[in-house]
């Protein structure tokens, strides 16, 4: 990750295209978790709003970047400017689907997205970085700017209403 | 029921991203052009744009995105443009003239950039010279950097370089596929090449009337209005001066 960002800090461009294939499975299957069916564009507008946040940092700064929690940083306040304003969505640039080249969905996502839709945002988020996305808490706190305390408690808790919910669908 | 089957899932819940998203990032950032082919008078025709406008224009047939490259030395790939470019795009190939779409002219010297944006008004079905385009940039020696700069136009059809022609009057070359598809286009505008090409051959490059006084370039809307018997061919400006005729207001040749 240390390499990715010092190749970033010396040519962007080059090395930017990396950053979207190091990270764009996480950040499309955590937003498809949390934001379902926007998650493509959601995804897409993450990297582009990334790639431009980088042009405007110096060499040292993008050096420095703790680079996954920054993207979900940004990936996480788009999803909640979209929760917020579904009507004021960015102008994308979108590419026609080529039909057949895409994985399928989980079979039980939308019963998944229904659960996480009950648990509050800040615990909905937590649960899904740390088990869907696969990222440590340190990482977590930081792309939530919130006390790694918290976070744990906010991942624990939730898992836990997620089970008595899940008990009484049983 | 125990929380692993719960993380289980979740995690079950990891798939992979579209597969066109990574060329859709590129696209968005401007790191590769996205084009589009339109239906013109000349045929299918690649537009290319980045986030900041229109990049390109060339004929669609053959390896289009390798010419792009070596012309331009980045990547483009087919991409829907941004919504309001989409209708403007094919309403600027149509009218030969950018309108409100924005062209990224960037790489482009300002001088060039400016030459461009004064052949952007030339109104469609006329012609008007180098050296006016010189003159009109405020470098009136500058026609051969004129030239130059039509045949590197990088959005042909958009900024109407077809309307441009030598200084002697004659139609010239064009960039996009010779001139040939010149000759077409000007002719499916309503100008008339053939009879331009005479004009310039007989060495006449302005038309005056003897009943105004005024003199104009052939083709503005001014000079096709002068009845027969008083059209008046002048090889000169100062020809044209001397015989006592003033410029035109709206040609200003």
């Amino acid at each position: 990750m240390e390499d990715l960002c010092s190749r970033l800090a010396s040519d962007l461009d080059g090395s930017f295209p990396e950053v979207v294939q190091r990270f764009q499975d996480e950040v499309f299957s955590g937003l498809r978790s949390l934001a379902g069916a926007d998650a493509e564009d959601l995804a897409q507008e993450t990297f582009i709003r990334a790639y431009r946040a980088l042009k405007e940092y110096d060499s040292g700064r993008i050096r420095e970047l703790r680079l996954r929690g920054w993207i979900w940083t940004i990936a996480l306040n788009l999803g909640r400017n979209h929760a917020r304003d579904r009507a004021r969505r960015p102008q994308l640039i979108a590419i026609d689907h080529e039909i057949g080249a895409d994985d399928p969905e989980p079979p039980d996502l939308g019963a998944w997205q229904r659960r996480l839709e009950a648990l509050t945002p800040s615990m909905r988020k937590a649960v899904v970085l740390r088990h869907v996305v696969g990222l440590g808490y340190e990482d977590i706190a930081a792309a939530l700017d919130r006390p790694e305390g918290t976070v744990k408690a906010d991942v624990h808790r939730g898992l836990e209403r997620l089970r008595k919910q899940m008990e009484m669908e049983i | 029921m125990n929380r692993s089957v719960i993380t289980d899932q979740l995690e079950s819940l990891a798939g992979r991203a579209p597969s066109l998203l990574l060329r859709s990032v590129e696209v968005g950032t401007g790191l590769v052009d996205g084009y589009s082919l339109y239906e013109t008078h000349l045929g299918e025709v690649m537009v290319t744009f980045n986030p900041r406008g229109v990049t390109s224009v060339d004929l669609a047939e053959g390896d289009r995105e390798g010419r792009f490259e070596a012309r331009f030395g980045r990547k483009t790939a087919p991409a829907r443009p941004p919504s309001p470019w989409a209708k403007e795009i094919g309403r600027a190939l149509e009218l030969g003239r950018p309108g409100s779409l924005p062209v990224d002219l960037e790489g482009m010297s300002e001088f060039r950039q400016r030459i461009l944006g004064i052949a952007a008004t030339i109104p469609r079905g006329q012609v008007r010279p180098y050296s006016w385009l010189a003159m009109e940039v405020g470098s009136p020696g500058a026609a051969r950097a004129v030239g130059s700069t039509m045949a590197h136009n990088p959005v042909p059809l958009i900024v109407p370089c077809h309307r441009v022609v030598r200084s002697d009057g004659r139609i010239g070359q064009y960039s996009l596929g010779g001139p040939d598809n010149k000759w077409s286009l000007l002719t499916w505008e309503g100008a008339d090449p053939g009879r331009l090409e005479e004009l310039a051959a007989a060495g006449f490059r302005y038309i005056g009337s003897d009943a105004t006084g005024v003199y104009c370039h052939p083709t503005c809307s001014n000079a096709r209005r002068i009845a027969g018997e008083h059209i008046r061919r002048f090889r000169s400006k100062e020809s044209a001066a001397s015989a006592g005729y003033r410029r035109c207001p709206v040609c200003r040749p």
